[in-house]
């Protein structure tokens, strides 16, 4: 597209422009409505719907405003009459086999057929022959179709083409027999169809979850952002009565764009789950019986207090800023330096200060090489993975080294699998194919590897490639040897010239490190506080099974320790069968907080839901407990005043990507099969494993033990039979799963599943046997 | 002069007497008094009184909830909530009009795109609580059931003006 500017008249007034650009973008620009249903800004013009004809003054016959370039000197009428005509007669061709049946449709009120027929189509309806009839498809648990509404603007199926890179909508016959749908009745699954549902411009693909809950116009709108990823993808909630109904996208250039994952949109169902803490807790001998708040902190308090340095506390990456702030406030009123937040990870022997993205959002897209190790990138944070896949159609090359042969919706470029231990012999290899130069530990291991093609490859590829990108994932994060991995990677990109990145999991990793939620002198990291036990313990926000890197040593470990206190939105099981006292706390949309993303831009959310029963947001509850404390500094009346402090303590030097020293250069050597246990999209957190909707998608729920069919072949048995495994004196039986994605000594065995509880290390020496 | 022909009117009271005419006249006439309970006035077709929800002639309610008389209430009296029932349509959970809000100005009857919420003729009753005052939605039903006759004869005399 050219820079030249042309200027043209629509409806009287002279608008600057730029060549090329359709006329469309013109007038929406200048604010100047074009009705339309097949256009869309994000998806390319497919000009099939013909309700944007607008009158252009030597042209024979009206013009598409979506498909109409400008050119110098163009005069446009929108309202003319020939453009009424035209539109009027396009919406009755629509409306011939439109059903009207907006009463029982969902899209009723906020409809863009119902808008545009209102504002543009004719008054009363000339048609009285019987209309065509489409059956419905079910396309999975998220989606509801109504295709007899359709109009085939086709902007589902262009999405499934341009976004998702996975066709798995398209339409089949012509003319009226036009039927849009899977054709073969699959499920939809990619991770971000649910943008579908906004996409449509009529009630023909709905939320499924939220079918006939509410009107458009019984909700009141907040913003907010979702709490699920470190993308911190900008989000409006739809209430209720205080009740969220759903979640749509709100428009961020700079972070999500107009998109949401399926996990941001449809997770607040479990928000209404049925294990929601609604008063304290607390564990008798009888049981766990309810009690007063007040009695419930003075407890907390006390015990606390009693303890003193040796309390321990272990964060929720996912908690707001200022629960972080606090907490780290209370610990250090107790001298106690034990603190951390990364439970997910494998390794502390050396780390990044505070990793991030390493480069904005938006920038992503305009990379020309990345190197991903350790992330199943789509499953992790489909955001990144959409504005990656961009980069690719725009020429870019990404490369892989990962633990499985993950699934990705653009070709890579190079793609290395090795079993989850062999990574940091892979990675050395690129390394010496870059031609790093380092001594010590690293040094050893860079000079004893044996790049292979893949390898030099993907060094040349990211010496060449003028903008860079290597990013540790989260099977990286939390690899026995994290550490080797973040200086190895560290070494290439200084080797390469790219920029070093990582992938934090969680919506606010970023702002837990800048907060230096982090143990201080003398103080015990995640994995070392889960191996021995305390006398007082504080968890915050934390399903002990589920969001720690070795349950079933954890559990061992909280179940010694002799008073645990938990600030929780959910009495789950795992959690009741560990603390001693639970403190309910508002979950996400209930109380207002920052999150810091994973580029290190701070964004804030005010609460906008009814938090049930006698829950309180974080905040309160520590404020409270500090002060029972007797700490100074704890006397914050307002969500804002403590947003203030908690902004103020932020590291202002933000993201630090700069790798810690690398001194210990052992490594896992695995003997037997390796475990691969990453965290399947739809486990990430407390809030979507209760979402009913998004558990019953083919995404991993319940745990299994996948291996490729070699190993199965070795192990005797067959898809499906029950399996022993066995991680230390850590033992759990699932069915077992043959995939070739898998390589060869490995087990992928998904962390964070029911049924994956009293498991180990989610990557670790693993025994598999037939049960 | 003035003063002067009013002091004469009311020295002989001809006010008086022309008022007694009066009721001298309708005291022979027959009367307008409805002797209610045992006599009723005539009711239009158009009557406003006590909501019902009506049935289609197969048993399947009516109402599909789209809630639009719950939007146009200006009273709002009416509370509506919706969930896809076991065999997948759009049903009510819970239809309750408030008859202490209610104001009877029938806004939900006219925007009911199924006749499902009408005005029925029934203008006598009572509560004998404060939560008898919310009509549910069985009772409802129940007042449509028993006077569907009536009720859809009204729908049809109106039929041509609607």
């Amino acid at each position: 597209m050219s820079d030249k500017k042309v200027t043209i008249e629509v409806d009287g007034r002279k608008l600057e422009a730029t060549a090329g650009q359709m006329l469309i973008e013109v007038t929406d620009a200048a604010g100047i409505e074009v009705p339309r249903f097949c256009y869309h800004k994000k998806l390319s013009v497919a000009a099939n719907c013909r309700m944007c004809l607008v009158e252009v003054e030597k042209a024979p016959k009206p013009l598409p405003a979506c498909a109409t370039p400008v050119m110098d000197g163009m005069v446009v009428h929108t309202r003319s009459p020939l453009a009424i005509q035209a539109q009027q007669g396009t919406m009755e061709f629509l409306l011939i086999n439109h059903p009207l049946d907006c009463p029982i449709c969902d899209q009723g009120g906020e409809c863009e057929l119902q808008d545009v027929s209102v504002g543009h189509g004719s008054a009363d309806s000339r048609y009285v022959e019987v209309k065509r009839a489409v059956p419905k498809e079910d396309i999975g648990p998220l989606i509801e179709t109504e295709m007899t509404r359709c109009i085939h603007c086709t902007r589902c199926v262009r999405f499934g083409a341009e976004i998702a890179g996975v066709r798995e909508l398209g339409a089949t016959g012509r003319g009226e027999h036009t039927r849009i749908g899977t054709y073969v009745g699959t499920t939809v699954t990619f991770e971000m169809s649910g943008n579908i549902i906004d996409l449509c411009p009529v009630g023909a693909l709905t939320a499924k979850p939220s079918r006939y809950r509410a009107r458009a116009w019984e909700l009141t709108r907040a913003d907010g952002i979702a709490p699920h990823d470190s993308v911190g993808s900008n989000i409006q909630l739809h209430l209720r009565r205080g009740e969220v109904i759903r979640v749509v996208p709100a428009e961020n250039e700079a972070i999500n764009e107009t998109w949401i994952s399926d996990r941001d949109r449809f997770s607040y169902q479990g928000l209404s789950a049925t294990d929601r803490a609604t008063q304290p807790l607390l564990r008798g001998s009888g049981g766990w019986r309810p009690i007063e708040w007040s009695d419930a902190l003075t407890l907390a308090a006390e015990k606390l207090k009693a303890a003193g340095a040796n309390t321990m506390a272990l964060a929720s990456p996912r908690a707001t800023l200022e629960e972080l702030y606090l907490l780290r406030e209370l610990m250090a009123g107790l001298n106690a330096p034990s603190l951390d937040y990364r439970l997910g990870q494998g390794d502390f022997r050396a780390a990044p200060k505070a990793p991030g993205y390493g480069l904005a959002i938006a920038d992503i897209e305009a990379l020309d090489a990345a190197l991903l190790v350790g992330s199943n990138l789509r499953k992790e944070l489909p955001i990144i993975n959409h504005r990656l896949r961009k980069a690719v159609r725009g020429g870019a090359g990404v490369m892989t080294l990962n633990p499985a042969d993950y699934e990705f919706n653009y070709p890579l470029a190079e793609s290395v699998v090795t079993a989850p231990a062999g990574l940091v012999d892979a990675l050395a290899g690129i390394a010496r194919a870059a031609g790093v130069e380092a001594d010590g530990a690293l040094g050893k291991r860079i000079g004893n590897a044996a790049p292979g093609d893949a390898a030099r490859a993907i060094a040349a590829r990211l010496k060449e490639a003028g903008r860079a990108w290597i990013t540790l994932g989260a099977l990286a994060e939390s690899h026995p040897d994290f550490s080797l991995l973040q200086g190895l990677a560290g070494a290439i990109a200084g080797a390469t010239g790219a920029t070093l990145g990582f992938l934090p999991a969680a919506a606010n990793s970023v702002g837990a490190a800048l907060l230096g939620c982090v143990p201080g002198d003398g103080g015990l990291d995640a994995g070392a506080q889960l191996a021995q036990a305390a006398p007082a313990r504080l968890l915050l926000d934390i399903e002990p099974a589920a969001d720690l890197h070795d349950p079933s040593r954890a559990m061992r470990s909280l179940e010694q320790s002799d008073f645990v206190v938990a600030l929780s939105a959910y009495a789950s099981e795992s959690l009741k069968a560990v603390a001693d006292l639970i403190l309910p706390m508002a979950a996400f949309s209930e109380t207002a907080g920052h999150f810091v993303n994973g580029e290190g831009r701070v964004q804030g959310f005010r609460g906008c839901a009814q938090a049930p029963g006698e829950a309180r947001p974080g905040w309160k509850i520590l404020r409270v407990l500090g002060t029972l404390l007797e700490l100074d500094g704890f006397d914050y009346e307002s969500p804002e005043a403590v947003a203030r402090a908690a902004r103020a303590a932020l590291d202002a030097n933000g993201v630090d990507n700069a790798p810690g020293a690398v001194d210990d250069g052992a490594s896992w050597n695995p003997r037997g099969l390796q475990r691969l246990g990453d965290v399947p999209l739809y486990r990430a957190d407390a809030l979507c494993r209760r979402a009913d909707a998004l558990q019953r998608t083919p995404e991993p729920a319940q745990a299994f033990a996948c291996v490729n069919p070699r190993l199965a072949r070795r192990l005797r048995a067959e898809e499906g039979e029950p399996m022993r495994v066995t991680q230390g004196d850590a033992v759990a039986e699932m069915p077992l799963r043959i995939s070739t994605r898998v390589p060869d000594d490995t087990v992928w065995c998904p962390a964070a599943v029911d049924g994956a509880e009293t498991l180990g290390p989610c990557m670790g020496d693993i025994k598999l046997e037939k049960a | 002069m003035n003063t002067l022909v009013n002091y004469v009117r009311s020295l002989f009271l001809l006010e008086l007497f022309r008022g007694m005419g009066v009721t001298g006249r309708y005291l022979f006439r027959s009367k307008f008094t409805l002797e209610y309970p045992e006599e009723r006035a005539p009711q239009s077709p158009r009557f406003r009184g006590l909501h019902a929800q009506r049935r289609y002639p197969n048993g399947e309610e009516r109402c599909i909830a789209c809630k639009l008389c719950e939007a146009t209430c200006p009273a709002l009296a009416i509370t509506i909530e919706a969930a896809p029932r076991e065999d997948g349509q759009r049903r009510t959970t819970r239809y309750d009009i408030d008859l202490f809000k209610c104001i009877f100005c029938g806004f939900c009857e006219e925007s009911c795109p199924v006749d499902a919420i009408v005005e029925s003729r029934i203008y006598e009753y009572h509560f004998e609580n404060r939560e008898d005052a919310v009509m549910t939605k069985n009772k409802l039903l129940a007042l449509g059931d028993r006077y569907e006759r009536q009720l859809a004869a009204d729908r049809a005399a109106q039929a041509a003006y609607r």
